[in-house]
């Protein structure tokens, strides 16, 4: 069955979150999501990066050689990368000051890379501009989410208004271990919710190894890429 | 002002310690969570990340500070760095498998996922940032390399300790374990502070 334009754009935001249920790109969003200011712009910034590179790319997808796709998707990436960090750089000083290295990481985010080579490699240039347009929009939601309560428990306010009153703050919330901790509560909250609905939620790390150039290393992707690794260790043994 | 050997220290020190990658900095925290489950998989990776670090460390610095710099193409730092990132894991691997064969089985599988691993993207422009020289930068990555094996390392022996504990059902699996990444960095924490008292 093929999907509709709506279902390849809500899949995204919904059924294949890349934060919080393929846990792809989560580095931005612990270091980013201390202040929502900085976490919208991150999560514009990507959004673009996404649609610009899943748009040239499905568009170059017959040109583009089977064993040089991995240099030409990056290529194309860091193209994109590199504009946006020419415009924030020029335009909002301060947030590109807030965003720091992570706004250079994006050419190494996994939701991007993943994207190029699971959809946009083999699918049309309207799909493809739907389908990083939902991924994009899913990773800003999850972002600005997690920011709003980091924000607020760690520094009492959201987007600069001050909520709570001075002095009342948690400051490890807005440090790395808040991070990670409310990037877990939130994953837990989500699992809880849906197991009272009946729905089942499976987060799992990475993509099932369908891309194999993925630094999340997760065990499907070193089996892809060293089909043999397992009988090598035997055989040593 | 500081003498050379005690800055290269300090570098070393705050790598490791004050500002790791991962418990403090957020780098590259996708293969802190992917590959920490077995500690045979997290030796190969620190090893090849420590390795393919030192040698990117080195091989940006010189093409930002003698062709970038000069021809004043430094916009093109984004894109020229990783392209050489992934063109030296290759031939990395390459060199590896046809010269040094037991070093390619033990970090052979881990070196094509280093290619678009935050930590080595991050690690050469930060060098860049913080005007190394190049022995400094060359240091700064085999440093990184180093913190981000020990954050590994000690995170596998954490999660070896999680798969005996019984949390909320909820909480089974990933969420658990970013709490426990949560406290593993909480006492990386402990370490603010302490270079500057060293070192000044």
């Amino acid at each position: 069955m093929k999907k509709t334009k709506w279902q390849i754009f809500t899949n995204g935001i919904f059924k294949e979150n890349p934060v919080l249920i393929l846990l792809l790109g989560c580095c931005s969003v612990l270091a980013i999501s201390v202040t929502v200011k900085g976490a919208l712009g991150m999560g514009v910034a990507l959004t673009f990066v996404l649609v610009g590179s899943n748009v040239v790319i499905s568009l170059l997808r017959k040109v583009i050689p089977d064993k040089v796709r991995i240099p030409c998707f990056i290529v194309v990436v860091a193209t994109f990368v590199t504009l946006v960090e020419m415009v924030v750089e020029a335009y909002l000083p301060d947030l590109y000051n807030a965003l720091g290295i992570f706004l250079a990481l994006i050419v190494v985010n996994c939701i991007v890379l993943g994207r190029a080579e699971m959809f946009a490699s083999k699918n049309g240039v309207l799909d493809s501009f739907l389908d990083g347009l939902g991924m994009g929009i899913g990773y800003t939601v999850v972002i600005v989410g997690i920011a709003v309560v980091r924000e607020l428990l760690g520094a009492g306010t959201i987007y600069g208004i001050r909520i709570i009153p001075e002095g009342y703050q948690i400051g490890i919330i807005a440090q790395t271990p808040g991070g990670f901790m409310m990037f877990g509560l939130a994953m837990g909250l989500l699992i809880y919710c849906l197991g009272k609905k009946g729905k089942k939620f499976d987060p799992r790390i990475g993509c099932d190894g369908k891309c194999g150039n993925c630094s999340i290393g997760c065990e499907n992707a070193i089996k892809d890429i060293v089909p043999d690794a397992k009988e090598d260790k035997e055989a040593a043994k | 002002m500081m003498s050379e050997g005690t800055k290269l220290l300090l570098i070393a020190f705050s790598m490791i310690f004050t500002e790791n990658y991962v418990l403090v900095q957020f780098i590259a925290i996708c293969p802190f969570l992917g590959v920490s489950k077995n500690f045979d998989s997290c030796i190969g990776m620190s090893g090849a990340v420590i390795f393919v670090m030192t040698l990117a460390s080195a091989v940006t610095w010189t093409i930002y500070n003698f062709l970038l710099e000069p021809f004043g193409l430094t916009y093109l730092q984004t894109i020229v760095f990783i392209l050489v990132i992934a063109a030296l894991v290759q031939f990395v691997e390459i060199v590896l498998k046809k010269f040094i064969k037991p070093l390619y089985k033990a970090l052979g599988i881990y070196l094509p996922l280093i290619t678009t691993n935050c930590a080595v993207l991050a690690v050469t422009i930060l060098n860049i940032t913080e005007k190394y020289n190049l022995l400094e930068a060359c240091i700064d990555g085999a440093t990184a390399g180093v913190g981000f094996g020990l954050a590994l390392i000690l995170f596998c022996g954490v999660r070896k300790a999680l798969e005996r504990a019984k949390p909320p059902k909820c909480f089974e699996g990933l969420p658990i374990t970013l709490i426990a990444a949560a406290l593993t960095s909480m006492t990386f924490m402990g370490f603010a502070g302490i270079a500057d008292n060293l070192f000044h």
